[in-house]
C-alpha cells in the first residue's frame, strides 16, 4: 500500500527494535463525588521511533487524560488504576518517580493546547526556556540564554536574540506556541506529545504551526504523538491514527486506510460529519445522540446506542481490539461492514 | 407575511435588503497618551464596513480573532454604539433608535451565543430561561401560556418534552445550544445573529445544530448573520460570504464564488490553510502559508491592513487603502492587485 510513501521518515522495519513507547491495557479513573469516571478503559497501542501517531476523539473520549499519563501528569481525583506505560521498556507508572524525573521534559516533552496560559507571565521567554536547559543539561545561565536564542531561531522566530528578553504578553498566540515548542525541544527529546497544539489558534497560524511540527519531525527525526479532535489536522501530518471513543480505543490504522475506508462505524461517522472545504453537501451528516455517561458506561460497545449497525451482541458485550490481516486494529463486532449495503 | 424563501443566492439578491450596514466604523478607547494624557488612543476594531442581507438569506461573516466579526454582529443588533456609519433594518435607519422603540426593535433581532456553557444561567430552569424574553416583552398571557409556548419552542428545536423543568447542567453542549436557540426564537424574530454557534461543539454534534439552524430558516423564513472562523461549516449554511481582515472587509461574494474563485490574497491563504480530512490530498495540496503578524489595531498602518503578510504586496498598498470594488458580478474585492 502507499502507506510506505506516507511514512518517509519511518525507521527501517527490518531492524525490529522494541517500540519506543508502549501503552499496555491502560486504565485511568477519576474518583468524584458523583461516582467513578472511567476516563480511559483498557487502552493499548505502541509508538515506533520516527512515526507520527495521531490520536483523534471528541471531548470526553479520554485522549488528553491518556496523554497525561505518559508524563506522569495524572492529577487527583484521577488515578491510573490498571495497566502500564513503558518507555523503552521502563515503566512510567509503577515506582516511576526517578524514571519520570529523568525522562520528563528531557526524553519526552509535551506541548499543550493553550499557549496563553502555559507560559508564566512574570518571567521572560529566555528565562523560561533556560530553566529547562539548566535543570536537565546543567547549562550555566549564560550558556542557556544563548541556546534559548538558537532554539527560538529553530522554531522560526525572527530576531531571536531580542525575543529572549520579552515577556509572554508581548507575543501573539502563534508566537507563544512557537516558544512552547522551542521549550519542548530544548533537551532534544525523542518523543514530542502535542495535545491539541493548534486548537486555540487561527487557521492561518495553525497552518504555520503544523508545518513547523512537520519540518521539525523530519529534521530532528522526532517521534510525535499528536492529540486532536480535528481529522483535518491529522490528515496532513500523521502516519497512523488512533480513534478514541468513551475512553476506549476503537480503531487504529494507517492514516490513508482510515480515511479511505474506515472500519469502525464511529470512525466512519466522524469522517462523514466533518464538513470538508472542498465538497459541497446539501446537508451535513451528524451522528445522532450523545456519548454515554462515563460513570456507568453501558456493558456493551459504548457506541452501540448511536450506531446504525448495532445488533444485540453490541449492546451486551464489549468487543475487544482485534487485529485484522491488513494490520489495522478495530474494536467492533461489525468491523468493515460500514457502507456495505 | 414573509417573502418566499430563496435557496439560490441570486434570487435573494434582487429583493430589498432586510438588514443593511453602510460605512460602519467602531473604535474603542484603550487609554490615554500625551503629556497630560490628553490624547485618547483607540482600537480600530471595525473600519468602514458595508454589507446588506436579503430577507431569508444567510450571510456568513468570516474572520480570524480580532478581525471585528463579533463587534459587527453586536453593532447590527444595537448592542454596541458605532463610531460612524448607519444600520438599517427593514428599510428603516435604526442607528439612533432609542428607548421604547429600540426595545420593540429587539424583539425582531436576536442573538445566538457561541458558548452554550457560559450563556445559560445555571440557576434557572429551562422554562425560566426560555420564557424570560416572553415575559419581558409581554408576549405570554399567563404562566400556563408561557409554559405551552416554551414547550412548543423546545419541541421545534429538537429537545424532549421533559426538558422544561431541568437545569442547564443536565444537558450536553449540543442540547444547551438548542436551548440557546429556542430562547433566541422565543420572540419570533425575523433576523438572527449567530455568533460562532457551533465552535464550542464536537464535530458529530456540530452538524446537528447546523442542520437545525437550516431547518428553522426554512420554516420561519429567518434571516441569518452567521459569524464563524470555520470556513468548512460556513460553506454549508451561507448564501453569501463576507471575509474580514483586521476590521476591514476584504471580499464579499456568493458562497460558490468565494470557494471556487477567491480573489483577495487573504481569502486564498485562508482557504488554503484549512486542512482537508483526506491524507493523500492534504499532503499534495499547494498551501499558501502566511508569514508575518496581524497589524496592531491601535495604530494600524496606513494603506491595506494585509500589507504586512500579503504575498502580492507592492508600493501602492503601503500608502493607499484599497476600496471594496465589484471585480466580477456580485463579487466585491478590496485589493489593488486584483
Amino acid at each position: 500500500m502507499n502507506s510506505v510513501n506516507a511514512a518517509p521518515s519511518l525507521a527501517n522495519p527490518a531492524e525490529k527494535e522494541a517500540p519506543l513507547l508502549e501503552v499496555d491495557h491502560l486504565e485511568v479513573q477519576f474518583f468524584t463525588r458523583r461516582g467513578t469516571v472511567q476516563a480511559v478503559r483498557q487502552v493499548s497501542f505502541s509508538i515506533e521511533r520516527g512515526e507520527t501517531l495521531g490520536v483523534v476523539g471528541e471531548s470526553g473520549s479520554g485522549k488528553s487524560v491518556m496523554a497525561q499519563t505518559l508524563l506522569g501528569l495524572t492529577e487527583l481525583p484521577g488515578r491510573i488504576t490498571g495497566g502500564d506505560v513503558r518507555w523503552k521498556g521502563e515503566s512510567l507508572v509503577h515506582d516511576a518517580s526517578a524514571t519520570l524525573a529523568r525522562v520528563r521534559g528531557n526524553e519526552i516533552a509535551m506541548i499543550f493546547q493553550d499557549p496563553m496560559t502555559s507560559l508564566n507571565p512574570v518571567f521572560t521567554i529566555g528565562t523560561q526556556i533556560s530553566e529547562v536547559l539548566r535543570r536537565h543539561l546543567g547549562h550555566t545561565r549564560k550558556q542557556a540564554l544563548v541556546r534559548a536564542a538558537e532554539l527560538l531561531d529553530l522554531v522560526g522566530i525572527a530576531n531571536a536574540a531580542a525575543r529572549v528578553k520579552q515577556y509572554p504578553h508581548e507575543l501573539s498566540g502563534g508566537m507563544r506556541q512557537r516558544v512552547l515548542i522551542a521549550m519542548a525541544l530544548a533537551c532534544e527529546p525523542e518523543l514530542l506529545v502535542a495535545d491539541e497544539p493548534t486548537t486555540a489558534l487561527d487557521v492561518t497560524i495553525q497552518a504555520q504551526i503544523l508545518d513547523l511540527i512537520g519540518d521539525l519531525q523530519r529534521e530532528l527525526s522526532l517521534t510525535v504523538l499528536l492529540i486532536t479532535h480535528d481529522l483535518g489536522v491529522v490528515a496532513g501530518l500523521c502516519n497512523r491514527v488512533a480513534v478514541m471513543y468513551s475512553g476506549k480505543l476503537v480503531e487504529l490504522a494507517s492514516a490513508d486506510d482510515l480515511y479511505a475506508n474506515p472500519a469502525h462505524p464511529y470512525s466512519a461517522g466522524l469522517l462523514r460529519s466533518t464538513p470538508r472545504l472542498d465538497v459541497v453537501m446539501p446537508r451535513l451528516v451528524s451522528i445522532e445522540g450523545t456519548p454515554p455517561d462515563m460513570i456507568s458506561p453501558p456493558p456493551g460497545c459504548p457506541f452501540a446506542a448511536r450506531c446504525d449497525l448495532a445488533v444485540t451482541e453490541c449492546l451486551e458485550e464489549m468487543p475487544g481490539l482485534h487485529t485484522y490481516p491488513d494490520g489495522r486494529k478495530v474494536a467492533c463486532w461489525r468491523a468493515f461492514e460500514v457502507g456495505r449495503g | 407575511m414573509a417573502e418566499p424563501l430563496a435557496t439560490e443566492p441570486k434570487s435573494v439578491h434582487t429583493t430589498a435588503p432586510h438588514v443593511e450596514v453602510r460605512g460602519l466604523s467602531i473604535r474603542f478607547p484603550v487609554g490615554r497618551s500625551g503629556f497630560w494624557g490628553g490624547t485618547t488612543r483607540y482600537v480600530h476594531a471595525v473600519d468602514e464596513v458595508s454589507f446588506s442581507i436579503g430577507r431569508g438569506e444567510t450571510l456568513g461573516l468570516v474572520g480570524e480573532s480580532g478581525s471585528g466579526k463579533t463587534t459587527i454582529g453586536r453593532a447590527v443588533l444595537r448592542r454596541i454604539e458605532p463610531s460612524a456609519g448607519t444600520i438599517s433594518f427593514r428599510g428603516d435607519d435604526i442607528t439612533t433608535t432609542k428607548g421604547k422603540q429600540l426595545r420593540e426593535l429587539r424583539r425582531h433581532m436576536q442573538l445566538v451565543f457561541q458558548d452554550p456553557y457560559a450563556s445559560l444561567n445555571p440557576r434557572k430552569t429551562v422554562l425560566e430561561l426560555v420564557a424570560e424574553p416572553l415575559i419581558v416583552h409581554g408576549l405570554a398571557l399567563n404562566p400556563k401560556d408561557a409554559r405551552e409556548q416554551v414547550a412548543d419552542l423546545l419541541h421545534r428545536c429538537g429537545l424532549p418534552a421533559d426538558t422544561v423543568d431541568r437545569y442547564p447542567h443536565a444537558f450536553s453542549g449540543g442540547q444547551r445550544q438548542r436551548i440557546g436557540i429556542a430562547r433566541a426564537l422565543a420572540l419570533r424574530p425575523e433576523f438572527i445573529v449567530a455568533d460562532e454557534p457551533v465552535s464550542a461543539l464536537d464535530v458529530s454534534v456540530r452538524a446537528q445544530v447546523v442542520n437545525l439552524l437550516q431547518d428553522l430558516q426554512q420554516e420561519l423564513a429567518l434571516t441569518y448573520l452567521f459569524i464563524a472562523h470555520d470556513l468548512s461549516v460556513v460553506r454549508h449554511i451561507s448564501h453569501r460570504i463576507a471575509i474580514l481582515y483586521a476590521g476591514r472587509m476584504v471580499e464579499i461574494a456568493p458562497t460558490h464564488a468565494v470557494y471556487d474563485n477567491p480573489m483577495h490574497p487573504y481569502t486564498e491563504a485562508l482557504l488554503s490553510s484549512v486542512p482537508i480530512p483526506d491524507p493523500p490530498l492534504q499532503r499534495e495540496r499547494r498551501r499558501i502559508v502566511l508569514t508575518g503578524e496581524i497589524p496592531n489595531p491601535v495604530d494600524p498602518p496606513p494603506g491595506c491592513r494585509f500589507q504586512t503578510r500579503c504575498p502580492l504586496v507592492h508600493d501602492r498598498c503601503h500608502g493607499e487603502t484599497p476600496k471594496l470594488e465589484e471585480k466580477q458580478p456580485d463579487h466585491l474585492v478590496a485589493c489593488f492587485a486584483r
